[in-house]
């Protein structure tokens, strides 16, 4: 009988427990589903913040990183003389490697018309090291510049390169706009 | 010589507008061509992602509850690997949820998804019905370590339970430092996801192998003395509804499963002669009762007063004390982050500021985080002064993981 009695008792404080317990997280999960979004989070690198620092190419997860050259044609100037695509101090305007600046001659240079050129990266070479970026950006009109390739990315819950960015430049970003890619270049006076 | 030339033409461009260089107009009718940007894994996947989990969840309980197989739970835990673990990479799952929960209701900027609050709650929500039965199969972490165990030890239970304190500890430092926006610890040394991605830093992999090899003899540390979602699960699970119970019917105390847990979770029974005999040493439940709000007051001030150290992982602290504490620096070309710090447009009266902010919010964190330490170290004091009498062999609640090992080694018939 008083063996019993303690069986309830303790039944009754484990059902009250329990009790507590969904209603503490059914409070929390509202609370979160109150502010909370029909979208995912994905990580992408601001272009306007990045100070092509190199740490995209090393503190990836992956090797090569996801993150990869973009280039935003509309902002090219087509120029022979490209700042992102020629070594400083290059011995001759053409596509010999020793001349590229590119460590993984990952930018391919096309003829289009005199005097104008068009560079397109490719992907596959491109290790994200953001050299080019820099030249084109010094040199140039900035118009490569780094992004991260959705399709290689396996979005880690917390980005590696963002943690470790010197101009926190990788922010998360909603997954149904999941790119912040140049190409409207009134935006870098905004 | 052109290089010069060149930045000549970029410092007389009127920095207010324009390219240096505007695109050309080309006469050959030249179309540039599109600028590939693939979309990110869909969210229709995601979802079935929770459906995926729901569904593990629900069988497990079943199976663990009704059916009863470690065959076919096993059947599930390489399903479970291969699926959360190898194919999905490891992110999102529960463990690391728990973050970004605790950074939506500490930043207003960031909208949790709806798949992250599923993955939250949904394993809880089961371990209050059913038990651990998330760390049962559906856990990758917990997976990728049950297939390795081969001879496990006994570690005594006093080591086993004082460990166990850990997960709530780094729960709770995980908690603060994801809710100050300074990172996700939990994702950051979690030992498996190198293994789940075959790649990742040399240390995690270091790490992973680690756990793995110390995880044949010493079974599932991670999830005994690690997990920090463990301790939730561990909290929910003491007050489930229903629980694997290793006797189809009544114990008949044969003691053949004794010694079949790998993870020691097995409960023996206490006579009533035991307790009377204990009865002298342990009666200190009402005073270790009454000391836990000391306890809580001690962690919070202990926490509390190396809220700077604590603060300093995130990288604007950081770098505000190094360049206040070591101006040197300034000077050092290899440097990045400062380098990168003195070529913005960010002022140090900035940083400083952000700094400042930033500790004021590890100062109240630390307090929080704290005392809720000093209450887990109460309760654990209290749980182990309490004796009550037990008859027959049953799983821990709170430790048992679902593995439904014990199973086979009842010989009582339904
Ligand atoms: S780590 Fe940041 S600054 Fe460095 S290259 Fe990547 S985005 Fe740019
Ligand atoms: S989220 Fe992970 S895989 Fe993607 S860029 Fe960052 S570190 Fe690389
Ligand atoms: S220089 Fe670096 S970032 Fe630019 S294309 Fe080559 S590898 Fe990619
Ligand atoms: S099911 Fe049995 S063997 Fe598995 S953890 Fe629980 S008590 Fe131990």
């Amino acid at each position: 009988m008083e063996r019993k009695k303690t069986k309830n008792r303790r039944e009754f404080i484990r059902s009250s427990m329990r009790f507590g317990m969904v209603l503490a997280l059914g409070g929390a999960g509202g609370l979160a589903f109150r502010h909370s979004a029909g979208d995912k989070w994905v990580w992408q690198v601001d272009p306007f913040k990045c100070s092509w620092c190199g740490r995209c190419a090393t503190h990836c997860v992956l090797s090569p990183s996801a993150v990869k050259c973009m280039h935003a044609y509309d902002l090219c100037g087509y120029c022979d003389l490209c700042g992102g695509y020629l070594i400083p101090g290059h011995s001759a305007r053409s596509t010999a490697a020793e001349n590229q600046l590119c460590p993984t001659a990952a930018i391919e240079r096309k003829f289009i018309e005199e005097p104008y050129y068009q560079y397109t990266i490719n992907e596959d070479l491109c290790i994200g090291c953001a050299k080019c970026v820099e030249g084109c950006s010094a040199f140039g009109n900035g118009s490569l510049h780094l992004q991260v390739n959705h399709e290689i990315c396996v979005n880690c819950n917390e980005c590696a390169i963002a943690r470790s960015c010197p101009s926190d430049a990788v922010k998360r970003v909603r997954g149904s706009a999941p790119y912040l890619m140049k190409g409207d270049f009134s935006r870098d006076q905004t | 010589m052109p290089f010069l030339l060149l930045l000549l033409i970029a410092l007389s461009v009127d920095s207010t507008a324009q390219q240096r260089f505007p695109m050309p107009e080309f006469e050959s009718g030249y179309q540039h061509p599109e600028v590939s940007a693939p979309e990110p894994r869909s969210l229709a996947l995601e979802y079935i992602d929770v459906l995926v989990l729901l569904a593990f969840l629900s069988v497990t309980s079943w199976l663990v509850i009704r059916k009863r197989s470690r065959k076919w739970i096993l059947g599930l835990v390489v399903a479970a690997l291969l699926y959360f673990g190898f194919w999905r990479n490891g992110c999102i799952c529960p463990i690391g949820s728990v973050q970004n929960m605790a950074l939506s209701f500490s930043d207003p900027g960031y909208a949790v998804s709806y798949t992250v609050i599923a993955f939250f709650m949904l394993p809880l929500l089961f371990s209050l019905g059913f038990g651990r039965v998330f760390c049962g199969t559906a856990c990758p972490l917990g997976a990728i370590q049950d297939l390795v165990i081969i001879r496990p030890v006994k570690v005594p239970a006093r080591v086993s339970k004082s460990l166990g304190m850990f997960p709530f500890v780094y729960l709770a430092l995980a908690v603060l430092y994801a809710s100050t926006g300074t990172g996700f610890v939990i994702c950051r040394y979690d030992p498996f996801i190198g293994i789940f991605r075959m790649g990742a830093e040399f240390h995690l992999i270091v790490l992973g192998i680690a756990f793995l090899l110390a995880g044949m003899f010493v079974a599932r540390p991670y999830c005994r003395f690690v997990c920090p979602y463990g301790a939730l699960l561990k909290v929910t699970s003491m007050f489930s509804k229903h629980h694997i119970s290793i006797t189809p019917s009544q114990c008949i105390e044969c003691k053949l499963c004794s010694d079949s847990c790998p993870f020691g979770a097995i409960d023996r029974p206490v006579p009533e002669r035991a307790i009377s005999e204990m009865k002298g040493k342990t009666g200190h439940f009402m005073l270790y009762a009454a000391v836990i709000p000391l306890l809580m007051m001690a962690g919070g001030w202990a926490l509390s007063s190396s809220h700077i150290f604590l603060s300093r992982a995130h990288p604007d602290v950081y770098l505000a004390h190094l360049l206040i504490d070591n101006p040197g620096v300034m000077d050092d070309t290899e440097n990045l982050d400062v380098q990168t710090f003195l070529g913005s447009d960010r002022t140090m009266e900035s940083l400083v500021h952000d700094a400042e902010a930033i500790q004021a919010a590890f100062l109240r964190g630390s307090w929080i985080t704290g005392a809720f330490i000093g209450l887990v170290a109460g309760l654990f004091l209290v749980s182990q002064s309490i004796i009550r009498r037990r008859t027959g062999y049953h799983p821990n609640r709170g430790d048992c993981l679902s593995c439904g090992r014990c199973l086979k080694y009842c010989p009582v018939q339904k």
